[in-house]
């Protein structure tokens, strides 16, 4: 029991940078736009994080480093991906490998260093409740935060207007445009969206679960991700599933050599990224459903016009 | 007349890179007043109600709304005038609901109470005739309904001018009858429609006046229940266009295509799927499909040229089933495709015509041992075009370049000259001017004269009526029996296309 | 106001002008950035574009540099004119360099002149086979080969590091996670003598050759042509979207199975952990730099081997971190992108008042 509960409160933060970061590429989709540049915002928002913090001695402050460097980095995608109407994946390969490039450039001084990350935080009688307790409610901040944020897409895209006109844009932009909605507007913020949140995921790998910076510390994790906005149909509740799902597979190996289980690191280590393909796979099985919940405008560029 | 003038453009002008669209446009259109706007494809209609919707600013002139000069920057903006507008490719989102849809289109403090709206919907469609149910997905309405969802979005923001392009055109006949109603209902209560079209006889039933577009210009005003449909033609296309095609009898030959209950399941969620259709297509004839898009067209097409590939021996062509067979094989036998959209299909369109021959007209010696003869490629490309009166720079012109009628020339002549037994024609004169499709319809007559067989998918009714000697309608993937043109009715035809028709029938051979 | 217009035709001088600006663009960049660090930036500049080529024995570094990115780059200019995202070049490399040190060790004792080619052959079909796993994942199971050859790029990481680290290592190698040292007769012949320089250049510029007349001349390479531009008028000319995924995917491994396998039987002359300074990501670069087109890739994989080399010399020179190389790459491509926009658009001055004020009069309510 004890051993379980260890168990899933370290896939709940093995799982956390994954919910992060696809929340917000889930909303960028929504808006029909397909930003391949996860990796490389998060490791901007991971060393910019860490800088921050480092140079601050504020955790809060890495944090919001870390969110408008994100930010920042969806803003040059944006530029080339929605402005220009440039091929989305093209601009968002571009997007990681420039983020990887500068990311180990500016971080290479930093290689080494390490602070003292968000520690756990138990809140008050909650995190009395049995495996429960310990696995949600004796977290880091920002897993409390990433449940927030979590909840609130969840409300923004089924309850509120906004939502609606995300759907609606990202559905039809040609059709949107005729009805006079804002199309680049609300691709706009929901590229941001998707930068910010891609930012406070490598944040939380830079600051709380690993803290200290490497180069290329995502490993993959921003490409992961996309793979599970596809698996989630492109719903919250499937990815928070998915994410914490990939958590779990991605401590396995600790937990394997845990028990005693004599086995090469490298092959374990693949399994991320095994069953990302098994993830992808067992989709084509319903092909049908997919689609259908496929923003129908996801990946084309648009431009307004005649 | 005592009407007050409830719209006036003077003088609008919107140049696009290459092209003036409006070229000085005056239009009055009164209060309670049904005005036709007419011209062929090109004509510059659509510009300018995209102006008057302000989906596009106008580079001069004034818009004079209610006798105030108004500058309309947004849809928003005319929304809040007063101006509603029913787009031809409808501005629906599928995913959504109609109250959603609808919930987009209004003020946010509006929308807030869902049920309240729904229940706008709910009176506002029933009285003007066209029951709506707010919940329902637009993906699953037929087209007509979703025609019906714009209406009512429009009346719901108390619209007092209607845009309505090109109406019709997804209608039954009997949806049409019963849209003219509720035309006429809101005219009588104040309502201004202004009315987009090019099929004269509905204008001349409907509208009190039209402004006749040309090539950008307004080319005349008229009252045209009080003028003849060819006077109107000639206002539209000039004096030096041909405007119909004379269509000789023919004598249908042997049997050349049989389908016999072919069905198919698409996977496709917005797709349609085929149910035990059956029909024969003999040499020498043309035969026609009527139907509302979206009702199978595009699967059937794909059945039979090869895109959509079955097991089975459902359609057999000159004897031999080809159920299993490729694009290619299938050509090779004599088949050729003329698809619905031209560019994207039909033709890659950044690629020059010379390129985009090779695109089904390979095995006519265009390619040998896997290497492309290139001289051979536009000495075939220089043929089409100047056999079928392509107007283009060479055949190094992208296919992007050519205007629709031009390119949809290009793309039937380069199937004609291969000596096809069996074209099949989907929608060939969809969005071509007069001219090119009178030069479409001879083409597709010359080759039904030397003895192919010619299956014509259309919207358009009175192309079908036209040229076929037989002709059915599609409707949800099912077909109807296809029956002589001569003694088919409008009103049956429309009913067939409602899908209204026996389950079980035989093919009534012509 | 400044406006971003749509062309009525592509410009053909901005296609080829717009790698250009971006190198122009990126230097520039660079130049400030120099500054920004307090570093003489015209120094600076020499030593990553100029001090490397200086003498031969640079030139056939830049060689040596270029062969992998080249061979790599032919492949997926196959794949990326038909739009089929395939990232997975690293990985094929990789499994070529894998595949061809498991042949070379078996045969470390054979002689003869039929052990390169076997060592060779077994790199390539090793990586073909790779990339055949992301086709059949993408033909047969709808998989989004970004994502698959990526994951697949992770895993073929893996594979490498746990052969060298496992089966492959060199029982006498002090504990380094290497293999043993291949056989003379496995090792690639020296291009120009008394350098490192080796026959995988050839085989490169062979490749873009070959690239070059695919599309210039053959069907296949239309019909490739035609699944990137327009895949419904692919399909309705019955041009099979499978057959020719399989064809680039099988072409694509292949030739960057080949990098792999030279890399390892030419300068290496073993399996080693860090086989590829992330030669297949940087071919992604490289193809589109060079337009997909095949003299294109040639002149943009020297200038991307260049990076290689500047980024060296500039860690050794100046002392700063080895990772200019991808900065500098990152850069590259972002400009390219940026700049390729005005193949499509170009920018017009237009005064405000042609537009707002002589058309309309102020707003009056109904």
């Amino acid at each position: 029991m004890e051993l379980l509960t260890n168990v899933l409160a370290a896939t709940v933060v093995a799982g956390t940078p994954l919910l992060l970061v696809a929340l917000g590429e889930l909303v960028c989709e929504r808006s029909g736009v397909l930003n391949l540049g996860q990796e490389g915002m998060m490791l901007m928002g991971a060393v910019a994080g860490f800088i921050a913090a480092q140079a601050s001695g504020s955790l809060a402050v890495g944090v919001f480093a870390a969110i408008l460097t994100g930010i920042a980095m969806s803003m040059l995608f944006a530029l080339m991906a929605v402005t220009l109407a440039a091929n989305q994946y093209a601009a968002g390969l571009a997007l990681t490998i420039f983020g990887t490039g500068l990311s180990a450039f500016v971080g290479a001084g930093f290689v080494g260093h390490s602070i003292d990350g968000f520690g756990k935080l138990a809140i008050p009688l909650l995190s009395d409740l049995p495996v429960i307790g310990k696995v949600l409610f004796t977290q880091d901040l920002l897993v409390y935060l990433s449940l927030i944020l979590f909840v609130s897409v969840l409300l923004f895209l089924s309850r509120t207007r906004g939502g609606l006109l995300l759907r609606a844009v990202g559905e039809s932009p040609h059709a949107a445009n005729a009805n006079g909605l804002k199309v680049m507007t609300v691709r706009y913020l929901a590229v941001a969206f998707g930068g910010g949140m891609a930012g406070l995921a490598g944040a939380y790998l830079s600051l709380a679960y690993t803290p200290m910076w490497t180069e290329g510390m995502t490993a993959g994790r921003g490409w992961i991700a996309l793979a599970l906005v596809v698996f989630a149909s492109w719903r919250p509740e499937r990815v928070l599933l998915g994410a914490y799902l990939f958590g779990a597979a991605s401590i396995l190996h600790l937990v394997l050599q845990g028990l005693g289980w004599k086995s090469s690191t490298e092959l374990l280590a693949m399994l991320p990224y095994v069953v990302t393909i098994l993830m992808l796979v067992l989709l084509s099985w319903h092909p049908a459903r997919t689609r259908l919940n496929t923003p129908l405008s996801l990946g084309q560029p648009y431009r307004p016009g005649r | 007349m005592s009407m007050a003038t409830r719209l006036r453009l003077e003088n609008i002008v919107k140049e696009y890179p290459g092209c003036r669209a409006n070229d000085g446009i005056d239009l009055v259109v009164e209060a309670g007043e049904i005005h036709a706007l007419l011209g062929e494809n090109g004509a510059g209609k659509s510009t300018l109600m995209k102006v008057i919707y302000g989906v596009v600013q106008p580079d001069e002139g004034r818009i004079i709304w209610n006798g105030h000069p108004v500058t309309v920057d947004s849809p928003a903006r005319a929304r809040e005038l007063g101006i509603g507008m029913v787009f031809q490719h409808f501005s629906l989102f599928e995913t959504l609901t109609v109250a959603e849809n609808i919930a987009l289109n209004l003020p946010a403090d509006e929308t807030r109470d869902r049920r309240q709206l729904e229940q706008r919907i709910r009176d506002v469609s029933e009285r003007y005739g066209m029951a709506l149910d707010p919940r329902r997905y637009v993906s699953t309405l037929s087209m007509g309904e979703r025609q019906r969802v714009e209406i009512v979005r429009c009346l719901i923001q108390e619209s007092t001018l209607l845009i309505l392009d090109e109406p019709t055109s997804v209608l039954t006949p009997q949806e049409v009858r019963v849209l003219f109603q509720t035309l006429r209902q809101l005219a009588k209560e104040g309502c201004s429609i202004l009315f987009i079209s090019h099929k004269l006889e509905e204008v001349r039933a409907l509208c009190d006046n039209a402004t006749v577009l040309r090539q950008g210009r307004v080319s005349g005003d008229c009252r045209p229940a009080e003028v003849s449909a060819t006077e109107i033609a000639r206002l539209m296309v000039g004096d030096d266009t041909p405007i119909s095609t004379q269509v000789g009898e023919s004598e249908p030959g042997a049997l050349l295509l049989s389908v016999e209950g072919l069905s198919w399941r698409t996977d496709d969620p917005f797709g349609t799927s085929l149910s035990d259709i059956r029909f024969s297509l003999r040499e020498g004839e043309i035969v026609g499909i009527a139907g509302v898009a979206g009702n199978g067209q595009e699967e059937l097409l794909k059945a039979l040229s090869g895109e959509i590939r079955l097991s089975g021996h459902a359609i057999r062509f000159a004897g031999t089933a080809i159920d299993g067979l490729a694009p290619q094989e299938r050509r090779r036998l004599g088949m050729a495709v003329v698809p619905e959209e031209r560019l994207g299909r039909g033709a890659v369109p950044s690629m020059s015509l010379a390129s985009n021959a090779l695109l089904t007209a390979s095995g006519q010696g265009l390619v040998a041992h896997g290497l492309i003869r290139y001289p051979k490629v536009r000495a075939f490309s220089r043929e089409v075009i100047r056999r079928f009166g392509v107007r283009c720079v060479s055949e190094d012109s992208s296919a992007a370049s050519l205007s629709g009628g031009n390119l949809q020339k290009y793309i039937l002549g380069r199937e004609a000259l291969q000596n096809p037994k069996l074209l099949i024609a989907s929608h060939p004169t969809w969005g071509v001017d007069v001219g090119s499709a009178v030069a479409i319809h001879e083409a597709l007559v010359a080759l039904r004269d030397q003895g192919a067989a010619i299956l014509l998918i259309s919207e358009d009714l009175d192309e079908l009526y036209q040229l076929c000697n037989r002709m059915g309608a599609l409707c949800h993937g099912r077909l109807s029996p296809l029956v002589p043109t001569a003694g088919l009715s409008i009103e049956r035809l429309g009913q067939w296309m409602a899908g209204d028709f026996p389950q079980e029938v035989s093919d009534a051979a012509a | 106001m400044l406006l971003l217009e749509r062309r009525p035709v592509a410009s053909p001088v901005m296609r080829w002008a717009s790698p250009l600006l971006a190198l122009l663009l990126t230097v520039v960049t660079g130049f400030f950035l120099f500054l920004a660090m307090g570093r003489d930036p015209l120094a600076g500049l020499k030593f990553f574009f100029v001090t490397p080529v200086s003498d031969v024995q640079g030139l056939a570094e830049l060689g040596l540099k270029m062969a992998p990115l080249l061979l790599c780059a032919a492949g997926l200019t196959l794949c990326y004119r038909a739009k089929l995202w395939n990232i997975g070049a690293e990985g094929h490399f990789l499994m070529g360099a894998l595949g061809a040190s498991i042949m070379a060790v078996q045969l470390v004792d054979a002689q003869g002149p039929w052990v390169l080619p076997l060592v060779l052959l077994a790199g390539m079909a090793a990586a073909a086979a790779w990339a055949a796993i992301a086709a059949a994942l993408k033909t047969h199971l709808n998989c989004n080969e970004i994502l698959t050859t990526i994951m697949l790029n992770y895993i073929a990481l893996n594979l490498l590091l746990y052969t060298v680290h496992g089966p492959l290592k060199d029982p006498y190698g002090f504990g380094f996670p290497q293999s043993v040292m291949f056989g003379d007769s496995a090792l690639l012949p020296a291009l120009v003598p008394g350098t490192r320089l080796h026959l995988g250049l050839a085989f490169g510029l062979l490749a873009a050759l070959a690239v070059w007349a695919l599309f210039a001349r053959s069907f296949v390479g239309f019909q490739l042509n035609v699944v990137g531009e327009d895949p419904r008028a692919a399909a309705f000319a019955g041009f099979g979207a499978r057959r020719l995924t399989w064809f680039a995917f099988l072409v694509a491994g292949a030739l960057a199975g080949l990098a792999g396998a030279s890399e390892v039987t030419g300068p290496i002359g073993q399996l080693v952990p860090q086989v590829s300074p992330g030669y297949g990501y940087t071919a992604i670069i490289v193809v589109f730099l060079g337009r997909m087109h095949a003299l294109g890739i040639v002149a943009a994989s020297a200038l991307l081997a260049l990076t290689f080399l500047g980024g060296e010399m500039l860690q050794i020179a100046m002392n700063l971190p080895k990772a200019v190389t991808g900065l500098f790459q990152g850069l590259l491509l972002f400009f390219l992108l940026t700049c390729d926009a005005f193949i499509h658009y170009r920018l017009r001055w237009r005064g405000p008042a042609t537009a707002g004020v002589r058309s309309v009069a102020p707003a009056g309510e109904a």
